[in-house]
């Protein structure tokens, strides 16, 4: 599927850089509106179908190190080329900084292996600051973006529930998968502590939404991403389609170094690395889109300097690369008593959990933090892979039972009669954006292209801190009320609170935040440069702030919203 | 057989050849449909580079073969064979650890010292390796390592069970047979309908009868869904 050119003279309508959500989405469109479209990609190209490159369905003996995070960081079957660290691709961090970055460089990028939970931002996320005081409204509002909301589930598709809850719009939703055993025994102790838990809402088809895609068939390995198209990845379902217009030409393995501009500020096309042959290329179009992922695309625009952009381009407002931030992170794991020696049955189910917990206490006042975190769970019958079945003794002494199997038939036994009764909960919560979290280019530091590289600062303030104790309280509250055993120490002030460090999430947004002042913004509603009205941001990078909820299907809605904006503009020859 | 086809081997090494599909993926779009047999003879999605390391990791050899012996003695003995399954040996469990070992160097160092204080240990009483002394006297060592008194509980015998323990443990499971024993019934095209009924009694649970009214239904999940019935 992929068409190549090293050298052309083509001017395009549309450059795009990235293929992951943004990118994917803005392509899709582009091309079945006929716009002539490149579309760069730095990793390369990638099919879930293809026999080659498919994890899906592969047991771990197919690997010789049996699934383990060696190579892979969420290990050998994970759909995510890349990682936390590139070889070759350094980036660096300030004193007191432990930011952690992960790119994934193939055709669709992160999507590949997200977690394809996909929640509405509520009318409350877009202007968090009326409420609390804190950090920036939106420059719109949930009704600006609902209808893109709309026609994102409709193409792409999300089982979930109607619900009625006033900041978590109910949308079009596929028929949710029932619940998992330990999920029912999670949902008992949750209600009895007052925390709900609801169906989730995933994108993934229980039902298909067109011929093109097919039904999910439960293996509960979307992260490995699926080879019947089952679940979203941008690869799959925006890129595919949008190549086979025939508009689209794909460019892979095509490592973006800046925005060309000419002296009229305009952008006029960028200039890549040909990872294959590590020569440089231009690509002329009338129109840049930046997707490339937060970071990567505000590395892009503040690599983009000439004598009319001497910050970088589109950063009259010295603000590209700040206002940095990722959803917080805090997890528990525990144990269920009442499913040792339990009875086995296919439990997959999808990739994911069938209940989650959204923000419960829009309402509180008095809780010491202002933003909210969802709750996500795992458990059950799951897979295993490299460290299963590690210290099953300290398993059994919690069941009161204290003879030893350290070898034999009886370690054998207690092995298989404990698989299967431990589970997890992970808090994702809203964090606060600052100015004062940023990246910037290291221009001590290059990569191997030769690209000036990206230094972060970031900490987390008190807030974040305070929403992770609470996290942490409501875990045990919770296990408490199931009559489950939560495992190891609870993470004490000390590790505040097991708190994750910035980065570890992934859902780091904001380095191009839209606003309506060009001086304290980036980009405009529609996602386009204040300065550069050519040069649209169509990532994570435009969000003012990211709700506890995970970032994938807003950055969609509002990659529709935008280049439909677009689009009108190109009509009217505005561009 | 090069390198590379003996590397082929290896990776394949325990892999059914086939993995037959159950009936139920019935949609035709799919790109498996029911009664295709995929052929698993592609290696195990590896980008080129990873592929490489791979090849550079068989290309080499850690244990000896003496060492290799002990590993075995003692993966037999953590895991032996039963009547109701093969032992760790027959599931390929020492070869698992002399890769992994291999894969995350952070082993390599606790597991060759660990070799070392075993023979050490049977010299000191038996007066020769361990491999060479009798089994029951093999396992006097090993029930000191397994079973130490409190005190002990942190010195080199125990904490070197525990490592080995470990890896036999992971790799015994994550292998073929070690999935039949622990009668995994996952990683197969399904379709998931909720806890089995008497499972749900057994544990005192039931479903929510407004969720069942929305739940997805196995008839019409083909179906492509149609949104001009739908009401936001």
């Amino acid at each position: 599927m992929s068409f190549q050119i090293k050298k052309q003279s083509t001017k395009y309508d549309v450059c795009i850089v990235g293929s992951g959500a943004g990118g994917g989405m803005a392509a899709k469109l582009l091309a079945d509106a006929g716009f002539k479209i490149a579309l760069l990609e730095a990793g390369p190209d990638f099919d879930p179908a293809n026999k080659e490159q498919r994890t899906q369905l592969r047991w771990p003996w197919e690997s010789p190190r049996r699934g383990a995070s060696t190579t892979r960081p969420f290990g050998d079957f994970d759909m995510a080329y890349g990682g936390w660290e590139l070889e070759g691709e350094p980036y660096t961090q300030n004193a007191n900084t432990e930011f952690a970055w992960f790119r994934s460089r193939m055709l669709g990028g992160r999507t590949n292996h997200w977690g394809r939970i996909s929640l509405r931002f509520g009318p409350l996320d877009f202007k968090r600051k009326d409420f609390d005081g804190k950090g920036d409204n939106w420059p719109i509002v949930y009704e600006d973006v609902k209808p893109y909301y709309d026609k994102v589930d409709k193409l792409i598709g999300v089982f979930g529930t109607k619900e009625n809850i006033p900041n978590e719009p109910d949308g079009f939703f596929l028929p949710p998968p029932k619940p998992r055993l330990h999920e029912l025994y999670i949902k008992k102790g949750a209600n009895k502590a007052g925390v709900p838990m609801i169906p989730s809402r995933l994108s993934i088809l229980t039902k298909p939404v067109n011929k093109e895609r097919g039904a999910c068939f439960f293996c509960n390995q979307c992260s490995r991403s699926c080879m019947a198209y089952a679940d979203f990845s941008s690869s799959s379902v925006l890129v595919k389609p949008a190549v086979k217009t025939g508009n689209v030409d794909l460019y892979v393995n095509a490592m973006v170094r800046e925005v060309l501009t000419n002296g009229e500020g305009e952008a006029t096309g960028v200039s890549y690395i040909d990872k294959d042959d590590l020569r440089d290329y231009e690509i002329k179009a009338k129109v840049v889109i930046l997707a490339a992922s937060a970071c990567s695309s505000a590395r892009i625009l503040l690599n983009s300097k000439s004598a009319q952009h001497p910050n970088g381009l589109a950063n009259s407002s010295g603000v590209v690369g700040k206002y940095l931030h990722d959803s917080t992170g805090s997890s528990r794991m525990g144990f269920i008593p009442q499913l040792v020696d339990r009875e086995r049955y296919n439990e997959d189910g999808v990739g994911g959990m069938h209940l989650y917990t959204p923000w419960w206490l829009n309402d509180s006042k008095d809780l010491g933090f202002t933003r909210g975190y969802h709750i996500e769970y795992w458990g059950g019958m799951s897979m295993p892979a490299y460290g299963f079945g590690f210290n099953t003794q300290a398993l059994k002494e919690i069941t009161g039972d204290t003879s030893r199997n350290a070898y034999g038939t009886g370690l054998k036994k207690d092995v298989k009669k404990f698989y299967g009764a431990t589970f997890g909960m992970a808090g994702r919560g809203e964090s606060i954006p600052r100015k004062e979290n940023y990246c910037e280019i290291d221009s001590n530091t290059v990569d191997k292209y030769g690209i000036p590289v990206l230094k972060f600062n970031y900490s987390w303030s008190d807030e974040e801190v305070k929403q992770a104790r609470h996290m942490q309280d409501t875990f045990e509250e919770v296990m408490h009320n199931m009559g489950a055993v939560p495992l190891g120490d609870k993470p004490g002030k000390e590790k505040n609170y097991g708190l994750e460090n910035p980065g570890k999430i992934i859902h780091e947004v904001g380095t191009t935040r839209m606003g309506k002042d060009p001086k304290s913004s980036v980009v405009n509603e529609f996602n386009q440069a204040h300065d550069v009205p050519n040069l649209f941001v169509m990532d994570g990078g435009p969000f003012v702030s990211q709700a506890d909820k995970n970032p994938t299907w807003t950055i969609l809605a509002l990659a529709w919203r935008a280049t439909d904006y677009l689009t009108e503009q190109l009509k009217k020859g505005n561009l | 057989m090069d390198r590379r086809e003996s590397l082929k081997a290896l990776v394949l090494g325990g892999v059914g050849s086939s993995l037959f599909l159950s009936s139920c993926v019935t949609d035709k779009k799919s790109p498996i449909a029911a009664g295709d047999i995929i052929e698993e003879r592609e290696g195990y999605g590896r980008t080129p580079a990873e592929e490489e390391r791979d090849e550079d990791l068989y290309s080499e050899t850690f244990f000896s073969e003496e060492e290799m012996a002990t590993i075995s003695i003692l993966s037999d003995i953590i895991i032996p064979e039963d009547e109701e399954s093969v032992s760790a040996t027959e599931a390929g469990v020492p070869e698992f650890i002399e890769f992994i070992v291999k894969d995350i160097p952070e082993h390599q160092i606790p597991m060759r010292g660990g070799l070392m204080w075993i023979n050490r240990e049977s010299n000191k009483r038996f007066e020769a390796a361990f491999n060479e002394i009798s089994k029951e006297n093999q396992m006097e060592i090993i029930d000191n390592m397994a079973y130490p008194r409190a005190f002990e509980e942190n010195s080199p015998g125990p904490v070197f069970f525990r490592n080995i323990r470990n890896l036999v443990v992971t790799g015994y499971f994550t292998s073929e047979p070690g999935f039949k024993y622990l009668d995994y019934r996952g990683n197969t095209p399904n379709v998931w309908d909720g806890v089995p009924a008497h499972v749900l009694e057994k544990h005192g649970m039931k479903y929510d009868e407004d969720l069942l009214k929305v739940a997805m239904d196995p008839v019409t999940r083909n179906e492509v869904m149609d949104w001009n019935k739908y009401e936001v």
